[in-house]
């Protein structure tokens, strides 16, 4: 046998073809990509800046605003800064999302629960909720709340009167507002520390049951501390109340608390429509724990209130939270629609009026979207955070 | 005649940056239209119908412009925009120029660089209350709710007038002048408040337009007027003397029905207005006959503001202050000569 | 002892008792089964009838029919529907012109005529159906909605030198051959270097010259109709409005975000660092903020961004804010997708020496959006929902329309506003609704939905 010569052909790559090489020839296309599109941008938008005269700069924070603002949690006049307009603003975004998570929560879970209900007409009218808040647009709903609704109520004349104390017309609801004496201060401040002790306390006996199978009854301490602390001093220090009552005089209703209609139209719209969404979302949570888990928690003796709470509900949040943080996030982007109907949110006070006003639309936009973009972040930060608290710990 | 769009350049290939700022009038001239931002539904200022066809004395005032640069008052595209950005349009060279029931500010004049070129309509602000109300005057408003639209003066002059003569009252803002007259008809507000003009057009949607009235008291100064970019003093120019040719003819009573006869006229200023004598119209860059294609297509300032706002028109305000100056008002134009 | 009886079969099965078949059985089982199960079965009945009764009257019994204007409907109790047939055209068309309605009917028709076999698994000729959907129809509907007739300017030689100096004529129906011979050169020029490139890295030149062809053939049959002139008259998008603006933003809205997304999501899975970060910041950038802002960005900041002159119409620049959008979460749609492909899909085109692009394009992305399809149509319904958010950047579309209208004197009447909702809402609910049981049809089809997992459980 003779040897055969094997001429090995050497396969030749070209070097581009290296898979290194490669992604770093993309990634620097890339960058170069932004960079001349960001850089495109930035000259365009400099001129465009310089030959229509638009102001630039944060100045304009500390000019008088010189309008006046329907609903603020915080004292604002016309004399106020546009600082302070947005701080008004955003505390009423918050102050309507907060409520409109709260009630689109409550909302949900029974409409979710009662659509398992084996009561025929009750799930069949929960399927129907679900069917119809879902299907129709959220500002289709507003704006059904605001113009159907509250303002065919009557005006504050034929106001409909609860009791003589609560009035509803179209200007909104008027509830009487207690006046407290100085030191409820005091009051309060006992009250919330009563809370944060009986959290710890809590907590400390999970521990504590955790660790050694013993329970305890933190409930009567925790009582104490949140009720019976503050009352004593409520009595002891003679707060007193004083109610201010609403009463009609000329146009209006005078002193009272006002709920404004724009808000009550926007967190109704907000919270029944969020809870269409939580409702399909509870629903598929409960269905997804198995029924095995019920039956075996039933033999080993658990009553039905601890199946419930320590077998079928973590189980079901586990499948619940995720989707149901985007639904919260989805909320509080949504209450952006007040300014449809003029409840003045961040959108309508800030990116309105203040964008009117000024003309700097680059920096206002700029930092209306920043905000929610925090805000957005910081919930999917807390809610991963507690996901991941109730997350299947596997061993 | 094709039409051009950036957005399809700009889908082909990268745009090509900073397109060098042309003359509106040539841009005008090459599209073949006038490009005029106006109100978007005020009865007697700009207002289509059923079809689209477009009245009002904004609206009016575009179509003269377009008879003077082309002698063919339809040669004009109306765009209607909202208060709140009237103003990124116009820089943002979207329009020629805003005929659109606009006040003259200094900031708007120097701060948001436009420049006003005279005005069509001098206005001020007042207050709609029912009349059920029993209020006679505007200082019985206190502890009301005022209805106003967000992004124009009234919202400010508003709080003004309320912080010094130190009443309390509740401000509901929205967004467009329909939203603000449905609200203030719902019973949403007691008061509704804009530029008197604006106030005689929105009461015309009210279901029952005689329960209502408008108080005396007039708390601010709005002369209502079209405005152009800076930077383009030709074109600034034609749309200041489009209007001055409207006022002066009225003032040497050339009309839509007296034009062919005082085309005869002897009178040196009639000449010089009707470009038999002189070459005014070409020194502003448009043909010496301009004022006659204005009237003849369009008409003069008392027939236009007649028409679509006065006696003859279904809002019937008084003319006032826009009288001539030599009848009582402040209507005073620059000669032509 | 033994037993005395031993059973050696077992008892006959007795009927049910009575109260547990039946429509007895179902009533005290379903309605009646304690006192509180009776107490909301009471309640949620006379919820039912106080919600359900009235609806009707106002809808149906206590109705107006007919009439010219408010006249008719000043007494009424019930919905005004001579209203919605007076205003009927506004709803549907905006301001379009009247003499040229055909226009947006027949790209409905049209539309009506591709989507449903489109829609329907089992009807035939899938391919061609969905080539002439995605690809022919968006730029017919372009042409006829705007007229077309568009001047595309200059391509890429066309930036460097002026050939309108040399050539200046119209070539056929209304194109220009200033552009066309523009277009040509800059196409022979781009594939040339293309080659020279591709012949110094050593790869295939036939490869890259047919990549070439294709691309610039596709950007021919992008431009030429849309180029050319149809004689048909140009109708501005300021123009249009009511339920057309509705379907024009949605359909394209998802349509431009289907390849953002598709896009987007390849980058957030890329091995490579700087295109994954790139990728999460734009996703969860538009994702952060709401719409309205997009809106609002799309309407104030873009024209700051683009050169001076350019204004492109309003309705396109928010057509380009809902796209960046919905491409976000369209983004996460197709992530989904690509997550649920096995690895050894991935591992096995690998072996058939598959690169990235033929691996995902061929094996990876038809599974992907298979599986996503339910995913998409539940995206288009948030966004057919949200399209009435334009109505805030004033654009109207149906749902501004509607509310404009109720603004309108000649019909001002007690119900007007209620009937308007009452139009409105029926179509919303019609168009939602049916989207929402097809995209569970599809679930239940692909057998991969949490109804599957109910079926089980139950």
């Amino acid at each position: 046998m003779t040897d055969v010569p094997v001429r090995r052909e050497r396969l030749k790559a070209s070097w581009i073809f290296r898979p290194g090489v490669r992604s770093a020839v993309i990634q620097l296309l890339l960058v170069g990509l932004l960079v001349l599109v960001g850089w495109f941008i930035y000259r365009t938008t400099r001129q465009n800046i310089i030959t229509q005269r638009i102001p630039i700069g944060f100045d304009f924070f500390w000019i008088e605003s010189g309008f006046s603002i329907s609903q603020t949690l915080i004292p604002f006049s016309e004399s106020n800064t546009y600082a302070r307009a947005f701080l008004v603003g955003l505390l009423n975004t918050l102050f309507v999302s907060a409520l409109g998570v709260f009630l689109a929560t409550v909302i949900g879970f029974l409409v979710g629960i009662g659509r398992l209900s084996h009561n025929w007409i009750i799930a069949r009218l929960c399927g129907g909720y679900v069917e119809i808040i879902r299907n129709l647009p959220l500002l289709f709903q507003i704006l059904f709340w605001y113009l159907a609704v509250l303002a065919a109520l009557p005006v504050p004349r034929q106001s409909i009167s609860l009791f003589g104390e609560v009035f509803i017309n179209n200007r909104g609801i008027l509830i009487p507002k207690p006046m407290f004496g100085e030191c409820i201060g005091v009051v309060a401040a006992l009250a919330v520390a009563g809370i944060a002790l009986s959290l710890i306390l809590a907590t400390l006996a999970r521990r504590h049951r955790i660790r050694t199978g013993a329970g305890m009854k933190t409930w009567p301490v925790a009582l104490l501390f949140v009720l019976v602390a503050p009352l004593f001093a409520f009595f002891y220090l003679k707060v007193g109340v004083a109610v201010d009552h609403p009463v009609l005089k000329g146009f209006n209703f005078i002193g009272g608390m006002r709920v404004i209609p724009e808000f009550l139209a926007l967190l109704i719209a907000l919270s029944t429509y969020t809870a269409g969404f939580i409702a399909e979302i509870v629903r598929a949570g409960i269905l997804a724990v198995p029924r095995g888990q019920t039956e075996a928690a039933s033999a080993l003796g658990l009553r039905r209130s601890s199946v419930l709470r320590l077998v079928v509900v973590p189980q079901a949040l586990r499948v619940i939270v995720p989707p149901l943080t985007s639904q919260y996030l989805n909320l509080i982007k949504n209450s952006s629609l007040a300014v449809s109907i003029g409840y003045p949110d961040l959108v309508s006070v800030f990116a309105g009026t203040t964008l009117n006003n000024t003309g700097q639309a680059i920096e206002i936009l700029g930092i209306t979207m920043l905000v929610y973009l925090f805000i957005s972040l910081v919930i999917s930060f807390a809610m991963n955070m507690y996901n991941r608290r109730i997350a299947l710990k596997e061993r | 005649m094709k039409r051009s769009t950036v957005l399809f350049s700009l889908a082909l290939t990268f745009a090509s940056a900073g397109a060098a700022n042309a003359a509106t009038l040539d841009d005008i001239k090459a599209r073949g239209s006038i490009l005029c931002g106006v109100s978007g539904g005020l009865a007697g200022f700009a207002q289509p119908d059923d079809k689209g066809n477009w009245t009002g004395i904004d609206v009016d005032f575009c179509r003269a412009l377009a008879a003077a640069v082309f002698n063919d008052p339809t040669k004009v595209k109306f765009l209607p925009l909202t208060a709140k950005d009237r103003f990124t349009a116009l820089q943002s060279r979207e329009v020629d120029l805003l005929s659109r029931n606009t006040t003259w500010t200094s900031s708007r004049d120097t701060q948001l660089g436009f420049n006003f070129a005279g005005v069509v309509y001098y206005d001020a602000q007042g207050f709609l209350v029912r009349k059920a109300a029993k209020v006679s005057s505007a200082l019985e408003l206190s502890n009301t709710t005022v209805c106003t639209q967000s992004g124009t003066t009234t919202q400010l002059n508003l709080a003004d007038y309320f912080r010094s003569n130190n009443m309390k009252y509740e401000a509901v803002v929205f967004n467009t002048a329909d939203e603000v007259i449905k609200a203030y008809e719902s019973g949403r507000c007691d008061v509704f408040t804009t530029d008197v003009s604006q106030i005689y057009a929105e009461r015309l949607k009210l279901s029952k337009p005689d329960d209502h009235m408008i108080l005396p008291e007039l708390i601010s100064k709005e002369p209502l007027a079209p405005l152009v970019r800076h930077g383009d003093d030709q074109w600034f120019d034609i749309v200041k003397w489009t209007l001055f040719a409207m006022l002066n003819a009225e003032e040497y009573d050339v009309s839509q029905k007296t034009l062919e006869q005082r085309l005869k006229s002897e009178r040196p200023d009639v000449k010089r207005l009707l470009g038999i004598e002189g070459n005014y119209g070409e020194q502003l860059g448009l043909t010496n006959d301009w004022v006659v294609r204005i009237v003849r297509h369009v008409g003069n300032y008392g027939e236009i503001f007649d028409r679509n706002v006065g006696e003859g028109s279904r809002l019937k305000i008084d003319r006032g202050l826009n009288k001539l100056w030599n009848k009582g008002g402040l209507q005073y134009a620059p000669p032509i000569r | 002892m033994s037993a005395a009886f031993v059973r050696m079969e077992p008892l006959p099965p007795q009927p049910a008792p009575f109260a547990a078949t039946g429509m007895w059985g179902w009533l005290s089982r379903r309605l009646f089964a304690t006192p509180g199960d009776i107490a909301m079965t009471i309640v949620g009945f006379a919820a039912f009838v106080l919600i359900v009764l009235p609806l009707f009257r106002f809808l149906v019994f206590d109705a107006v029919w007919t009439g010219k204007d408010r006249e008719a409907c000043v007494n009424a109790a019930g919905a005004c529907w001579p209203f919605v047939a007076a205003k009927f055209n506004q709803f549907v068309y905006g301001f379009y012109p009247y003499e040229e309605l055909w226009r947006p009917n027949l790209v409905f028709a049209a539309g009506m005529l591709l989507l449903v076999p489109l829609l329907i698994p089992s009807a035939p000729f899938k391919r061609l159906n969905a080539i002439l959907f995605f690809g022919v129809y968006p730029i017919a509907g372009f042409v006829l909605l705007t007229g077309g007739n568009l001047d595309p300017q200059r391509f890429v030689l066309g930036r460097f030198i002026r050939i309108s100096d040399y050539v200046d004529l119209d070539a056929w129906r209304g194109m220009r051959a200033t552009f066309w011979i523009d277009f040509a050169a800059s196409a022979l020029l781009i594939t040339l270097a293309v080659a020279i490139v591709a012949r110094i890295f050593g790869t295939r030149i036939s490869a890259s010259l047919k990549a070439m062809a294709v691309i610039f053939l596709a950007l021919a049959i992008l431009i030429a109709p849309v180029d050319a002139d149809f004689g048909l008259r140009w109708v501005e998008t300021r123009e249009w409005g009511g339920l057309l603006v509705t379907l024009v933003v949605a359909i394209s809205g998802i349509v431009a975000a289907l390849p953002i997304g598709i896009l987007l999501a390849l980058g957030r899975r890329s091995e490579m660092r700087l295109v994954r970060w790139a990728s999460i910041a734009f996703i969860e950038f538009w994702r952060g903020v709401p719409l309205i802002t997009v809106l609002f960005f799309a309407t104030y900041m873009l024209p700051l961004f683009l050169p001076g002159g350019a204004n492109i119409e309003r309705l396109v620049r928010a057509l380009i804010g809902v796209a960046l959008f919905s491409g976000a979460y369209m983004a996460e749609v197709v992530r989904g997708g690509l997550q649920a492909v096995p690895r050894h899909q991935y591992e096995s085109a690998a072996a058939l020496g598959l690169g990235y692009w033929k691996t995902m394009g061929l094996i990876v992305l038809p599974q992907a959006l298979t599986n996503v399809i339910p995913g998409i149509v539940n995206n288009f319904i948030g966004l057919f929902k949200d399209t009435t958010l334009v109505q805030i950047v004033a654009i109207l579309d149906l749902l501004g329309q509607v509310r404009a209208a109720f603004s309108d004197p000649n019909w001002s009447s007690p119900t007007t506003l209620y009937t308007g909702f009452a139009f409105a809402g029926i179509i919303y609910f019609i168009f939602c609704f049916a989207m929402s049981r097809y995209s569970l049809f599809l679930e239940r089809r692909a057998g991969t939905s949490a109804l599957r997992v109910e079926g089980a459980m139950r």
